[in-house]
């Protein structure tokens, strides 16, 4: 429901100060050009959303993604206690939880959404906890090496576009905990309520 | 320094495929399967975009977001993080390459070592496009009731802005 408020407000507010600038023609076409840039974004990631989905059932069928969940699990079972029953949703939150780390958001996502709709299973529509949790995880950027921002940097004339690693590390740490904290809280208090 | 993203794709999809082989998979099988499922999904998540993208244009051509960076400056202040980043913040939940392009260019105009130019690259680097995340996620699985997703997000977010500015001051 939440996105529906946010969207709602989102339109009614360029309505309204599209009118009092007399910018109407502006977001008239703005409305069309980001319908259309939906789905050349959605074009444009399709190939590589495909991509993973396969690298990811490679990995599946020899078995390496268990490899690989094996080195989050113990901190994934405690945050995710319900999900990691199911082998399955474990492997693919633990590639999309190191895919994170390692900067690959391309990667990361098809990871995570594999993991999402097997948590979503039989739920009628409702996220569980858990699921909240997973989100939430994905939404905090935990990144080791942000090589995208290292390039902006340096194609701003930056000499050393790495000296921001500590800074960046401090702040996802940061960010990723008040996230972890405030989805714990909430849905404490939430419980019955959304 | 070297790009490990640029290692670390082709290590990974040459990586897999040899172990594969190795296992006695049928590596090119499982992956055009898999790719097929990514076409599913991709289905799934069009709709979303197409009502998010539409609102964040919108709110863009219209002014909003420029008004609303003046309002926050005030409360930004106080909590010492430059109010130049405002359209930053406001941009990044909404659209990744939106904020790209805004921290890029306040590293053009205020210099990519001063404190706003920091403080810009340290945000993206600490934060994610929340709305997306949530539209592609819930989409795909096809969940409805949010419940405290967004909010959640929303304080990972703010934590992190506020925490960028922090990291910034504690490290230059």
């Amino acid at each position: 429901m939440a996105m529906a408020w946010v969207w709602s407000g989102m339109v009614v507010l360029s309505l309204c100060f599209g009118m009092s600038s007399g910018r109407l023609d502006a977001v008239a076409n703005a409305a069309l050009e980001g319908a259309r840039a939906a789905v050349d974004l959605s074009i444009s990631m399709a190939g590589v959303l495909c991509l993973w989905s396969g690298v990811m059932e490679v990995m599946n069928a020899c078995g390496l993604s268990e490899k690989l969940a094996g080195a989050f699990r113990p901190i994934l079972k405690r945050l995710l206690p319900e999900a990691s029953r199911d082998p399955e949703t474990l492997a693919a939150v633990s590639a999309n939880v190191s895919a994170n780390l390692l900067g690959l958001g391309n990667a990361a996502t098809p990871l995570g959404i594999r993991a999402a709709r097997r948590m979503a299973r039989g739920c009628g529509g409702t996220a569980s906890d858990e699921l909240c949790l997973l989100v939430v995880m994905n939404t905090a950027s935990i990144q080791l090496i942000p090589a995208t921002i290292a390039s902006v940097r340096a194609a701003a004339g930056c000499e050393t576009p790495f000296d921001i690693l500590p800074a960046v590390w401090m702040a996802s740490a940061l960010s990723v905990a008040a996230g972890i904290a405030a989805a714990k809280l909430l849905e404490r208090g939430g419980r019955g309520r959304w | 320094m070297v790009n490990l993203s640029s290692l670390v794709i082709p290590l990974l999809l040459a990586g897999t495929a040899v172990y594969g082989l190795g296992k006695r998979v049928n590596v090119y099988a499982a992956l055009t399967r898999g790719a097929e499922e990514g076409l599913g999904v991709l289905l799934r998540i069009v709709p979303a975009l197409v009502g998010l993208l539409t609102a964040v244009y919108m709110l863009r051509a219209s002014g909003a977001m420029e008004a609303l960076s003046g309002l926050c400056a005030p409360l930004l202040e106080a909590l010492g993080i430059p109010p130049e980043t405002v359209p930053l913040m406001l941009i990044r939940p909404v659209s990744g390459n939106g904020a790209l392009a805004v921290a890029s260019d306040l590293m053009g105009a205020y210099g990519p070592d001063s404190t706003v130019g920091r403080t810009a690259a340290v945000m993206l680097g600490s934060t994610e496009t929340t709305f997306y995340t949530i539209a592609v996620y819930f989409g795909s699985a096809g969940i409805v009731r949010t419940r405290h997703t967004l909010p959640a997000a929303l304080v990972a977010d703010l934590t992190g802005f506020a925490a960028a500015a922090l990291a910034v001051r504690v490290f230059f």
